[in-house]
């Protein structure tokens, strides 16, 4: 579904990936893992084209979608992307949090998105929140209502940038619970995480980047039970 | 001490006028500002970049020439070209509000560019274009950033109003002119014009300050 050829990203002289291969299949969980710094960000805002590859395709579905004739609006409705900092419209309600996005690129009408956003926030479990703005949410709410968002678009993949970076321990939980309801429901997912026991049992398969480069990549009982490459051993040690 | 106030209240009516026509000029002005300043600002953030240069010129060419030129430009000499009289009204709407429009734009290009960009990236996830997510996400949030700075250009404009009294525009300053010809004393009427303005900015002001207070309120919701 998502193929990387030789992605190289430069912000100015820094040259942050350096040559990145990768393939996502449809249905498949990927967690990227790896030292900060390592391009992981990077790599994933690359995929939806936040950030414009300084050479290399993106391939999904066959189409390579950094090309200037790809409309890349088009391509970003399909593929949802939750944040670290959420990025939730604190001057909009949860609900036209949620609607906004399909009322106006979709043209649903206001009915028919908000019957669709009943449906999610029940699924994230916070339809009580429905006329509550950002602000008054916790940040394990606002990050639940931001994947409830992306879904309100029925995405085909969902990227994860850290979604539980910036927020309170006792919050991780309620966030990992609702990325692994996904993931059970076939939901293809690349997921940049910290969380090494959440990548261990819920990937199919794990990406270490170090460097700007994919290390090594294998499932996840083999990765952290058996990392073939030096510096995946000395990350592993230092983060488990 | 040669002062006489006991000849400016016959006089109060008329001043009155001149008030009014001051705040109906101010208010026409403030609107073709804001909408003048919003397209420069959306202009100078664009990436095509001729627009960019046209908005910085007239940033640039408004801001540093004096006001009182602007306005013989447009008063004076544009009939010289068109071969068409433009009335004062019009010419001085015209003038005062292209003038504060390049003061307006650099307020609201600073009121976007102050919400966060993640905002931006949030919409653009979502497969939202740049015109949408500048529509429904980014100036929404830009507006409660740029109404205190637009309220201070409000009073300014409302002040430097009075040079069109220069073109024949009987506003409160040239009511203060006429009432000096007639009864050949300078002092009382201009500081009854000057109180008069002071009125009208205090309150404005006040006005403002009680609208933020109100928007910071809804802030912490």
């Amino acid at each position: 579904m998502i193929v990387v050829k030789d992605l190289h990203k430069s912000f100015g002289k820094l040259e942050v990936l350096k040559g990145v291969n990768a393939h996502i299949q449809k249905g498949e969980v990927v967690t990227i893992i790896g030292p900060s710094g390592s391009g992981k960000s990077t790599f994933l805002r690359c995929i939806n084209l936040l950030e414009t590859p300084t050479s290399g395709d993106i391939i999904i579905n066959g189409e390579k979608i950094n090309d200037p004739s790809v409309d890349i609006f088009r391509v970003r409705q399909r593929m949802g992307m939750v944040f670290q900092h959420f990025n939730l419209f604190p001057h909009l309600t949860v609900m036209d949090n949620i609607t906004i996005a399909p009322r106006k690129v979709l043209g649903q009408s206001r009915e028919q998105a908000e019957e669709t956003a009943v449906g999610l926030l029940r699924r994230v479990g916070l339809a009580d929140k429905r006329d509550a703005y950002p602000p008054q949410l916790s940040g394990g709410q606002k990050q639940r209502i931001a994947i409830a968002r992306s879904l309100a678009m029925k995405p085909d993949m969902m990227l994860f940038d850290e979604p539980t970076s910036a927020l309170d321990p006792e919050m991780v939980k309620e966030v990992l619970n609702v990325i692994k309801d996904l993931a059970h429901e076939g939901m293809t997912m690349a997921i940049v995480t910290h969380e090494m026991s959440f990548a261990r049992e819920i990937s199919d398969r794990v990406l270490f980047m170090d460097e700007g480069v994919i290390a090594e990549e294998a499932p996840p009982e083999q990765l952290f039970a058996a990392p073939t490459q030096e510096r995946t051993r000395t990350f592993l040690s230092m983060v488990l | 001490m040669n002062l006489d106030f006991s000849i400016i209240p016959r006089y109060i009516p008329m001043l009155l006028q001149g008030a009014w026509t001051t705040l109906v000029l101010t208010a026409g002005a403030v609107g073709l500002g804001i909408i003048l300043g919003l397209i420069a600002a959306l202009m100078k953030m664009c990436r095509f970049l001729p627009l960019r240069w046209l908005a910085n010129a007239y940033i640039e060419l408004i801001r540093g020439t004096p006001q009182l030129v602007q306005l013989f430009l447009l008063f004076y000499g544009l009939p010289q070209l068109i071969g068409v009289n433009i009335p004062e009204y019009f010419a001085a709407i015209l003038a005062l509000g292209i003038n504060s429009g390049a003061y307006v734009a650099e307020i609201v290009r600073a009121g976007i560019q102050a919400v966060d960009y993640g905002q931006t990236e949030g919409a653009y996830s979502l497969g939202m274009k740049p015109g949408l997510t500048m529509r429904y996400i980014i100036l929404p949030q830009a507006v409660k950033n740029i109404l205190p700075a637009l309220g201070n250009e409000f009073i300014a404009l409302l002040k430097s109003s009075s040079i069109v009294s220069v073109i024949g525009m009987t506003d409160l300053m040239r009511k203060s002119d006429i009432i000096r010809s007639i009864t050949y004393r300078s002092f009382e009427p201009l500081l009854t014009v000057a109180l008069m303005y002071f009125i009208m900015t205090f309150t404005l002001s006040k006005l403002l300050n009680l609208y933020e207070r109100r928007l910071k309120k809804n802030d912490s919701r």
